[in-house]
């Protein structure tokens, strides 16, 4: 048995788990968004994944939640509803150890304001504080990979200080450009191509966020412990000529 | 060694049954629309495993092969001729070297058709897939639809002798094609409850049960929008992005259902008001923009037993289908 003295484990965690339709089920863990809850999350998804459970395609932690994707097999032997569900239970039940969670430390450069970060002052005056603060509010403390999606490699990041409490944008850009670095609701996403957004963009990142020829493609993964490092606007000129 | 496109059709793409095990890094599966039909062609061209195929949408390519090869049509029937002679859907054919596989006609019922040839093209694996995601530009061939002067390589074209005879082999093989695995036109696309059904207001529960929607003209290979009656929560509340499915149907605050399709995000923060049953998303991925849906209700257990019953219909029609295999394997060239 795992040592129940390590929070989040099975005596703490409870879950409920729900189909979403006929090949992919819901495991919930909480219903607002929450460093512990995340790490359950983290923690449970790399358990099933791990497990290898016959017919499962897909394992997907969100913020509160880990959806298990699977497939019928023509021999009538492959997962349905009702053993998958029996089978993750009987796997949460051993325990849910969020200390065995191995995320990576990894540094993410980010060019704060300025041209790479045209809402930075808008944030401020939202926040009531400086734009100052709000880069030292934003890169002092680590933060957590919750999930990726939306985009191929785009990474939800949290929770920040509650000053970073601010909703998105009133109406959706079109287009931001690739490695903007923006906030939300205590939450960061890193843009990974150029897409249509609504966050807050304080900045950016030269780095590349996804690479389908690179394994692996995302250069972020699900539970990575991430520091946001304050670079130059030259810095990030150079970083970026270096790029492959 | 190869086909080469001299005109490119309205949208074709190669797409296998989609990238699994990539969700978690926001990488959708995308594949077939219509896997039912994809699988198909693979099966009726002597393949046994998932190599990609064509997937052709309402005004289908023109292709010509530089090597002679077995292939097979399934899907909508785009008018398929070869050398100008109409062919037949459902069969394994052969092409030789210098053919000419032309489409001719939008189709009357459905958008999609799909081209299989033995063997399989030579396409990179990315990811552990052969399918193409446009809006990344990775997977299939370079990572887009094709366009005019693409070639692209068979794996296992036939060495060209005997070619006669094993048309004619071919010809005689029968194998009996059960209704599952048919294209046949459903009265109503078959639900199960989404996530968030028992939120929404009794008379949206009702509307999506009873009512008659149309498939959106901004509909595409990400999501089918449905025009009809609006959608709403009884009490509208923010959502926190999850995994969504294909098939899950969500309704964004305007009210107006979103149909996530094969190029589906892997997560969304929509309210998830439906899952379409699987075994009727191939009906689904053949409707047209205009076209009326209706939705029907179905338990979990009954999905589940339909689901299943179509994979053991694959599987006997893989078995039926041995001496056709048998058949190509020495007519093949080794694979390089």
């Amino acid at each position: 048995m795992n040592a129940l003295s390590e929070p989040p484990s099975s005596a703490e965690t409870a879950w409920r788990i729900l189909p979403q339709g006929d090949r992919c089920l819901i495991i919930s863990f909480g219903d607002k968004i929450d460093a512990s809850v995340g790490r359950t999350c983290l923690a449970a998804a790399r358990k099933l994944r791990a497990a290898q459970l016959p017919g499962v395609t897909d394992v997907v932690p969100s913020f509160v939640a880990v959806a298990v994707h699977y497939r019928p097999d023509g021999l009538g032997n492959g997962p349905t509803c009702r053993s998958l569900t029996a089978s993750i239970d009987a796997l949460l039940a051993e325990g849910i150890a969020a200390d065995a969670l191995a995320g990576r430390q990894i540094d993410i450069p980010v060019c704060y304001g300025g041209q790479h970060g045209p809402d930075l002052s808008e944030v401020a005056r939202a926040a009531g504080t400086t734009e100052d603060e709000i880069v030292a509010l934003h890169s002092e403390p680590r933060c957590m990979v919750f999930m990726l999606g939306f985009a191929p490699g785009h990474a939800y990041l949290g929770v920040h200080d509650p000053k970073l409490n601010i909703p998105r944008r009133p109406s959706p850009r079109t287009a931001v450009p690739v490695g903007s670095v923006a906030v939300a609701n205590r939450q960061t996403v890193i843009y990974p191509n150029r897409l249509p957004g609504g966050w807050n963009i304080i900045g950016a990142t030269p780095l590349t966020l996804f690479d389908p020829a690179r394994e692996p493609a995302s250069l972020l993964q699900p539970g990575d412990s991430v520091r946001f490092v304050p670079i130059s606007a030259q810095e990030f000129d150079h970083l970026r000529e270096a790029r492959p | 060694m190869s086909v080469t496109v001299i005109k490119p059709g309205m949208l074709s793409s190669f797409q296998d049954r989609g990238r699994d095990g990539y969700q978690h890094e926001g990488i959708p599966a995308a594949g077939a629309m219509d896997e039912r039909a994809h699988r198909l062609a693979n099966a009726l061209a002597g393949n046994s495993g998932d190599p990609a195929t064509l997937e052709m949408t309402l005004l289908g390519p023109t292709l010509r092969f530089d090597a002679p090869a077995c292939f097979a049509l399934t899907g909508a029937d785009l008018g398929a001729t070869l050398n100008g002679q109409d062919i037949p859907l459902h069969r394994p054919l052969v092409a030789r070297a210098g053919d000419t596989l032309a489409f001719g006609a939008r189709p009357a019922v459905g958008v999609r058709g799909y081209l299989a040839v033995h063997g399989g093209f030579a396409l990179p694996a990315v990811m552990g897939s052969e399918a193409t995601y446009l809006r990344s530009g990775f997977g299939g061939f370079q990572g887009r639809a094709l366009a005019k002067g693409d070639r692209i390589a068979l794996r296992a074209p036939l060495d060209g002798h005997g070619l006669d005879a094993l048309q004619a082999a071919l010809w005689d093989i029968r194998a009996y094609l059960p209704g599952t695995l048919g294209g046949q036109r459903r009265g109503a696309i078959r639900f199960l409850p989404g996530m968030h059904w028992e939120e929404f207001s009794a008379a949206a529960r009702q509307a999506f049960t009873d009512a008659e929607f149309r498939v959106s003209p901004q509909s595409d290979r990400m999501g089918y929008r449905l025009t009809g009656p609006a959608l709403s929560m009884s009490q509208p509340r923010q959502m926190l992005s999850e995994a969504a499915s294909f098939g899950t149907v969500q309704v964004p605050a305007g009210g107006e259902a979103i149909i996530l399709m094969a190029d589906r995000q892997t997560t969304g923060g929509y309210p998830k008001i439906a899952q379409i049953a699987t075994v009727d998303l191939p009906a689904l991925a053949q409707s047209a923009p205009g076209q009326a849906l209706r939705f029907q209700l179905i338990g979990l257990d009954d999905a589940q037993r339909l689901d299943a019953g179509r994979e053991h219909a694959f599987m006997q029609l893989q078995e039926a289908l041995a001496p056709l295999r048998a058949l190509l394997a020495p007519a093949t060239r080794k694979p390089q």
